[in-house]
């Protein structure tokens, strides 16, 4: 039997305990936001937090984490850095298409939860283990530095301004 | 691809006076609800076996709810490029509705949905946003006109006395309806017979800056991709993993699972045309499942492609002319005052999306049910409906989000969507089958490896005089149900784009193709041809300019004199990246510009060496797209663009030994990572009256503007992709 902590809840199984951290939450728990890209940690986007450290959930067997605390994608928006680092990703319209970016939001909010000033290299260090096949690097540095309060928003007028602004309406 | 998208277009332009343009139902549980009833002259035969359309739901493309929520049935994949938030877009403008109100979901399979060019329903060709622009905007203005005219009738006054917007008609006498509340009436109402459509200069959400709708789902890991399906959204779900042959077309003689049936949550192993299938309760027991299994292959069938002898024997190849793709005089090259010969090599390429390959399926009877992110339903729902033995109506196929594509899910022999109907159809429980990262880059489906060689000529005053090129390497689409469009006497246009119809007013070129058969699938693969082709061009433009003695924007200018959207494009980055302005020691600019898609690119690229090592400072980008529906997105996907070709010309190769393919995961099929990644700027040339593509113009100039800087700095040129990087260090 193995007893660990899941986003706040305490969870006992009986799974083969060399099953990866990442299966177990997808398949056994159905927490999905965790993704499988490689299986040998290195593109980054199955990053979990296990005790506050960004974790390759893909490489770390249910063994290595009894009694330890597990943070999902799922829940990370409860910590008031997680929130700032999820909103700051909004803002700066960092997602193309999403599939990298749930472990690069457990990575940076890690970073900034250690680190609340990173510099340009010191986000370098930190992220340079998720991979992001759309290309969102930039806009991934963008997010972490708008939400450190390092930079504002990129500010976007909403779409769709008042109708009477048009020349001419058509009913 | 490029050129029979643009081809398709320019044939079958909606008629947006028809009668029979839209039809309307009313929605289940209330509401409105628009779809299509187009019938198109250039369908491609395959797409008529497919079943009439029914115009109830989910065939629409728009759903206005009790509430006011209006929700788009977006009819193209969503892998990144952002059409769940530009197609709305562009309904949006026309309906007058309250942009924060509309919802956006997937479409799945069905003939309403077809590309408006095309006839099938297809993501590709950067035109997903091109084929809907009429498409959409129509439907926006046909729900607005009958919201508008349910709250006339309402009101027993005059339509004309009535106006929608942001969400609501007002009336006179401060009369007010929102369109949740007239859904429903304007849902009895005959389809207007026209509609007019707004002018650009009044668009108040077409070409505004955006951010994505798709967004808040994917920062909280709450959308849901293919591979995220479990047995909470489809009961009994069970995973499966696939062991493959280690070569190509090999098959198993005979395999034993003594070691596979031991391990718990295992339920079936069964025996595939296309490999060993272990299926279980979750994904790990099958996949250690799969790799317990002792199987013997039969490899003599298979192929024993291999890169080294491949690229001795393209080189000769390339020396002798091919088949005829366009015609020059190649004899006026021995009058040349100078002349560049050049040999290209670029490799196999692994599309390599962050999202491995996965489908579900579920077999019932003669229905068959699936979930998986396509960029070619059409051919998806007929193979699936084949492995299934069951009709193709019967086959349902509900579209996933998808974790990049890139072409590899324009999937022409539908290979992983067979395999795991295979699968469901001999176990008879749903079936999550997954590639591991592993399968995925070793299945093939690469974009093929090609060379070049090009002769070109200057004559003495430095102008070119002729350009001799032939290409060498294997067909996107020869075996396909693409090949009847594509192929034309001989020639595969989509390996010859790029070169047949460059911008550059070139005389006397001469271009050619010998189209090789190898037993390694090849498929589409973000850009297509122009994904080799711009880098043999572009480099050979860059060589020409320094034999001429020339800058080499100003020697590219001297060709564009009848493509005035090239030349502004070229000037647009060359402006904004002070081209004409010095650099600090030890760093260099280089430059490219290519047309795709309807679209132009260029890049300028800064870069530096730092102890051998090849530095990415800076790209400066321009791109001309037409009318950009939403700026954010075409920055989005000229970087992301920008990116997956670096990656590619870094160090991008799918090499072959003895027909094994030699890679197998990211350690060695690197990526850019964040801390390789230059800063990026992208500017849009202004104007434009309709979309043009957007989702890969931005690749194919990236690669030989590295180049061209590199050659800048360091006087080597780089002729074989991916970079040699350690041959700059010498």
């Amino acid at each position: 039997m193995i007893l660990i902590t899941v986003n706040g809840e305490r969870i006992s199984t009986n799974v083969d305990p060399s099953t990866p951290l990442l299966w177990f939450l997808r398949d056994n728990l159905q927490l999905t936001g965790t993704k499988y890209g490689c299986g040998m940690a290195l593109c980054g986007a199955c990053t979990v937090h296990v005790n506050g450290e960004p974790t390759r959930s893909c490489s770390t067997p249910i063994s290595a984490v009894v009694g330890k605390k597990v943070t999902t994608i799922e829940v990370v928006g409860k910590s008031a850095v997680g929130k700032k680092v999820q909103d700051a990703w909004i803002a700066e319209d960092v997602v193309q298409c999403g599939y990298c970016q749930s472990g690069q939001i457990m990575a940076a909010a890690a970073l900034l939860t250690k680190n609340k000033v990173p510099s340009d290299a010191d986000i370098d260090a930190a992220m340079s283990g998720n991979v992001c096949r759309c290309g969102t690097y930039n806009r991934v540095r963008a997010a972490i530095k708008v939400a450190a309060g390092l930079k504002p928003a990129a500010s976007v007028k909403p779409a769709g301004a008042p109708a009477a602004a048009r020349k001419s309406v058509k009913a | 691809m490029d050129k029979l998208f643009t081809a398709a277009k320019s044939r079958a332009v909606p008629n947006t006076s028809r009668r029979d343009f839209l039809k309307v139902s009313a929605a289940t549980g209330g509401g409105l609800v628009i779809g299509f009833n187009l019938s198109l002259g250039n369908k491609l035969a395959l797409a008529q076996a497919a079943p009439a359309p029914n115009l109830n739901q989910p065939n629409a493309f728009l759903r206005i709810a009790l509430d006011g929520t209006v929700t788009v049935q977006v009819k193209h994949l969503e892998f990144g490029q952002g059409v769940m938030t530009s197609l709305p877009m562009l309904l949006a403008e026309e309906l007058e509705c309250d942009w924060t109100k509309i919802r956006a979901e997937l479409a799945p399979a069905a003939p309403v949905y077809a590309h408006s060019s095309f006839g099938m329903q297809i993501t590709g060709g950067s035109s997903s946003v091109s084929n809907s622009w009429e498409q959409l905007r129509a439907v926006g203005a046909m729900a607005r006109t009958m919201l508008v005219t349910a709250a006339a009738n309402r009101w027993k006054v005059a339509a004309g006395q009535c106006r929608a917007a942001n969400g609501m008609v007002t009336g006179p006498g401060g009369k007010k309806a929102g369109y949740g509340e007239l859904a429903e009436e304007a849902a009895k109402l005959p389809t207007p017979e026209k509609v007019v459509l707004q002018s650009a200069k009044d668009f108040t959400i077409i070409g505004k800056p955006t951010r994505r709708i798709d967004a808040p789902a994917k920062v909280n890991g709450t959308a849901r991709f293919g591979l995220d399906l479990t047995a909470k959204q489809i009961p009994n779900l069970h995973t499966a993993v696939v062991a493959h042959p280690p070569i190509f077309g090999a098959r198993a003689v005979k395999f034993n699972a003594d070691k596979v049936n031991g391990i718990p949550g295992i339920t079936h192993v069964v025996q595939l045309d296309s490999g060993i299938a272990v299926v279980a309760k979750s994904f790990w027991a099958a996949k250690v499942g799969r790799d317990a299994l002792q199987i013997e292959w039969d490899l003599e069938p298979g192929s024993k492609a291999d890169s080294v002898a491949m690229s001795n024997n393209y080189r000769q190849t390339a020396r002798t002319p091919g088949l005829v793709a366009k015609k020059g005089n190649p004899d006026l090259l021995k009058g040349a005052a100078k002349t560049l010969v050049a040999e290209f090599e670029m490799p196999y390429l692994a599309h390599a999306a962050m999202e491995p390959l996965s489908c579900t399926v579920s077999v019932s009877g003669d229905k068959c049910e699936l979930w998986v992110g396509s960029q070619l339903q059409t051919l998806d729902v007929l193979a699936a409906a084949k492995a299934a033995d069951v009709p193709p109506a019967n086959v349902k196929l509900n579209t996933m989000l998808a974790g990049g594509g890139f072409g590899r899910r324009t999937n022409l022999s539908s290979d992983y969507v067979v395999e795991a109907v295979a699968i469901a159809k001999r176990v008879g429980v749903p079936v999550k089958m997954v590639w591991t990262r592993e399968d995925d880059m070793k299945a093939g489906s690469y974009r093929p490896m090609y060379v070049h060689r090009i002769e070109a000529g200057l004559d003495a005053s430095n102008k070119i005089s002729a350009w001799n090129h032939t290409v060498v390497g294997q067909s996107l689409v020869a075996g396909t149900p693409f090949e009847q469009a594509f192929v034309k006497d001989g020639i595969d246009g989509s390996s010859m784009e790029g070169i047949v119809d460059t911008p550059y007013d070139i005389p006397n070129l001469h271009a050619t193709l010998h189209t090789t058969k190898i037993g390694v699938p090849v498929l589409f693969w973000r850009s297509v041809g122009h994904s080799h082709t711009a880098y043999a061009m572009e480099t050979a433009m860059d060589d020409l300019a320094q034999l001429a003695g020339q800058d080499p924007v100003a020697f590219r200018r001297v060709y564009l004199g009848k493509h005035p959207k090239v030349l502004k494009t070229l000037n647009l980055a060359a402006e904004k990246a002070g081209w004409a302005s010095a650099l600090p020691k030890g760093r260099a600019r280089g430059v490219a510009v290519h047309e795709s898609f309807g679209s132009v690119v260029a890049h300028v690229v800064e870069v530096s060496m730092d102890k051998g090592e090849l530095k990415l400072h800076r790209i400066v980008s321009a791109i001309d797209c037409g009318l950009a529906v939403n700026p954010l997105t075409v920055a989005a996907q000229v970087e992301s663009s920008a990116v997956y070709g670096m990656s590619a010309a870094l160090y991008g190769k799918i090499t072959l030994k003895d027909g094994v393919v030699e890679q197998s995961n990211f350690h060695n099929y690197p990526l850019l990572r964040m801390a390789e990644m230059p800063k990026v700027e992208v500017y849009i040339v202004p104007g434009g009256e309709t979309p043009t593509g957007v989702g890969e113009p931005g690749l194919p100039p990236i690669a030989p503007a590295i180049s061209n800087a590199i050659f800048a700095l360091t006087g080597k040129r780089l002729r074989t992709l991916p970079f040699d990087l350690a041959s700059l260090k010498a």
